[in-house]
């Protein structure tokens, strides 16, 4: 956490250099609703959903637990389509997953097979595979009436700089040495920085974080929290956290929105203008915490 | 090699006590006040040579089977007055007692270079098996060609062995080899077919669909069942018994390889797809590399199978192999024969199943706390 910011009024602008330099994302959520289809017939999970997430700005969805704040993220990253309404990245609506917007789960879901090097490796691998066999020849042919040049080979120094990219991306988490180890080697913070570093070596526009944190012992989650803000500040890119710690989404995020129990709905919206870097005793951030706490309905326990 | 192998390894010297841990020693005690130092010095010194006692064991029992090998006469039984190669089998019991000897004497000496250090902490760690090897040799010569209580032919001595060795060699040779052949050839298609079509089901609804209803029906047969059908409907009985084979290897590797496959957490899909993974990339680098380790499973079940199929099939009908040496060495009552082959399929089987465990454990270095074979 370098950059001390002003208090300012729109919260885009709290990220340094992320809107003018055009990496992060505008996320645009219309009028959404979801439901699954169970046994005993249609569940409904979200409903009429509206949300809009400006670039650069980190946005935290509160919520009771199995409210649908999840399903919501699955949709935004493209994993699932949703039922019904629009979601745009860009003002390009979201029909599948894309590497722009990389997800962070819960559990670091790295690969037991891969070093920690080569699950950092995994998105640039698999774009580059994906680029390769999409049936070039097609590509090409569609490049000649488009004219498009997408399906040229990646040059050796593309190559170079990618290994370039995961050792940055390491470096970041503060893991180069680990680079070797295999994930079962590492303890539960280390694996969520791995996770961490194996979504920031896309540089995504959209970061979203499925209680990132959860997991963690209480210190390390302390630790990581203030890692986030730092790489989120350096980065630039757009955020949407789902986390069920009140405390969390104040000390990180710019923007709260709160849910209810399901089908989710969103029930408040509350700003945080505190600058960065926050503290956790501030004052102002324990009557941010109350009223959060009120709209949840555990305000009694105050 | 850590500290607790070595440990492990260094059983046989229980009987001898080292001294407190001499090569633990810095190699410069100047660290050290002068009165320790000379007292470490001494130490040292000490530890030079300490004779490995444990090592008389496995010289006393290779003794003991070259002394009952050469001075008792062996029991005439039936036509067979004295059995063949008896002397061979006493002096190279005699000359293994003597290479024990010499490995007992190099073991007694420490701080030797690394190269001799691993070969003492070797002959360590073997010497309790070799007393009983040792001894149950001799219990075998002693109960077949000595005193007559094992009947012979049907019990032939270890020194009959020789004779099947180096009488038959040939013929034992080409078997061994035409064994081989077979069964890597059949298991080389049964791995191919059965992985592939594990994975499939396991990737795809409408394989899926067809297949597995196939696998449900002709998995559970017995392939030694379809033996006498196969050498009808294959133009030879090579090709009979390389498709029997195959179909052993490949059921166990199918079944694994689709369970693995289908039992991949969901959630590294998730991953790879936001990462921008390909369809291709979700099926070789996603699926397959978490699914191997149950396809290793699939791969030893379908290698015990494999055996027993190569040897039916070769008793059966195929003119070559060990199972055909073994009806061949029955039908001229050559016991002798058939125990030397069949201690050539052990080392062979043993052997396929230990290069498996091999690659397996180069392949899954990532997994841990796995089995060693």
């Amino acid at each position: 956490m370098v950059a001390v910011l002003r208090k300012q009024d729109t919260p885009a602008e709290h990220a340094p250099a992320a809107s003018a330099t055009g990496t992060a994302s505008r996320i645009q959520v219309e009028q959404v609703s979801h439901g699954f289809n169970t046994p005993t017939g249609p569940l409904g999970v979200l409903e009429d959903v509206s949300l809009d997430i400006a670039p650069g700005e980190f946005v935290a969805l509160l919520g009771p637990s199995g409210c649908g704040k999840s399903t919501l993220l699955r949709l935004v990253a493209g994993l699932e389509p949703a039922t019904a309404g629009t979601i745009t990245q860009d003002g390009t609506p979201i029909t599948r997953p894309d590497p722009s917007r990389i997800v962070v789960f819960q559990d670091p879901t790295l690969f037991p097979w891969r070093t920690v090097w080569n699950n950092v490796a995994l998105g640039p691998e698999a774009q580059k595979e994906a680029q390769r066999y999409s049936l070039p020849w097609l590509r090409s042919l569609g490049g000649a009436f488009t004219g498009s040049t997408t399906g040229s080979r990646t040059p050796d120094s593309a190559v170079a700089s990618q290994k370039a990219r995961v050792d940055a991306a390491l470096q970041k988490v503060g893991l180069e040495s680990f680079a070797k180890s295999y994930p079962h080697q590492l303890s539960g913070g280390m694996a969520q920085r791995v996770a961490l570093a194996r979504a920031l070596v896309n540089n995504p526009r959209l970061l979203i974080l499925d209680e990132p944190l959860g997991k963690l012992d209480s210190l390390t989650r302390l630790e990581l929290q203030s890692e986030l803000v730092s790489l989120w500040q350096k980065n630039g890119f757009s955020v949407l956290l789902v986390t069920h710690d009140v405390e969390e989404a104040l000390f990180l995020a710019q923007r709260l929105i709160i849910f209810s129990p399901r089908p989710a709905k969103i029930i408040a919206e509350i700003a945080v203008d505190q600058s960065y870097p926050r503290h956790r005793g501030d004052p102002a951030l324990a009557r941010l915490r109350h009223e959060v706490l009120n709209h949840l309905g555990l305000g009694t326990s105050w | 090699m850590n500290s607790s192998i070595n440990a492990v390894l260094d059983t046989g010297s229980e009987l001898a006590p080292q001294p407190a841990e001499p090569s633990s020693f810095p190699a410069e005690h100047t660290h050290l006040p002068p009165e320790w130092r000379t007292q470490a010095r001494q130490q040292k010194q000490q530890a030079r040579f300490r004779f490995y006692a444990f090592g008389l064991l496995p010289v006393a029992a290779w003794g003991l089977l070259s002394g009952i090998t050469l001075a008792l006469p062996d029991k005439p039984a039936g036509f067979i007055e004295e059995w063949p190669y008896t002397h061979e089998f006493g002096v190279t019991a005699l000359s293994f007692v003597v290479l024990w000897a010499i490995f007992t004497v190099l073991a007694s000496f420490r701080q030797l270079p690394p190269t001799l250090e691993r070969i003492n902490a070797s002959f360590r760690y073997v010497a309790p098996w070799l007393v009983a090897s040792g001894l149950i040799f001799a219990l075998w010569e002693l109960l077949t060609a000595k005193l007559g209580i094992l009947e012979p032919p049907f019990f032939a001595p270890p020194s009959s062995l020789f004779d099947a060795y180096i009488n038959d060699y040939a013929r034992l040779a080409d078997s061994a080899y035409n064994s081989v052949k077979l069964l890597l050839e059949g298991i080389l298609w049964g791995t191919a077919v059965g992985f592939v079509i594990g994975v499939s089901i396991g990737w795809s609804q409408r394989a899926n669909y067809w297949i597995h209803p196939v696998l449900r029906l002709i998995g559970p047969l017995p392939p030694t069942a379809l033996l006498p059908i196969a050498f009808v409907f294959f133009p030879s009985s090579h090709a009979a018994s390389v498709f029997l084979i195959a179909l052993a290897t490949g059921f166990p590797v199918a079944i694994l390889s689709w369970s693995g496959v289908a039992s991949v957490n969901k959630a590294y899909y998730d991953v790879a797809r936001t990462l921008g993974a390909s369809e291709r990339f979700l099926i070789f680098r996603v699926a397959i590399p978490a699914a191997l380790p149950q396809v290793f499973v699939g791969l030893f079940m379908g290698f015990g199978a494999s055996f027993v199929v190569l040897i039916v099939a070769e008793m059966m009908g195929v003119k070559s192999g060990l199972g055909w040496y073994l009806t061949w060495a029955q039908g001229y009552a050559a016991y002798a024969s058939m125990y030397a082959a069949l201690i050539v399929m052990t080392i062979i089987f043993s052997s396929l199943i230990s290069l498996l465990f091999t690659v397996r454990n180069r392949v899954l270095v990532w997994q841990k706390g796995t089995v060693r074979w």
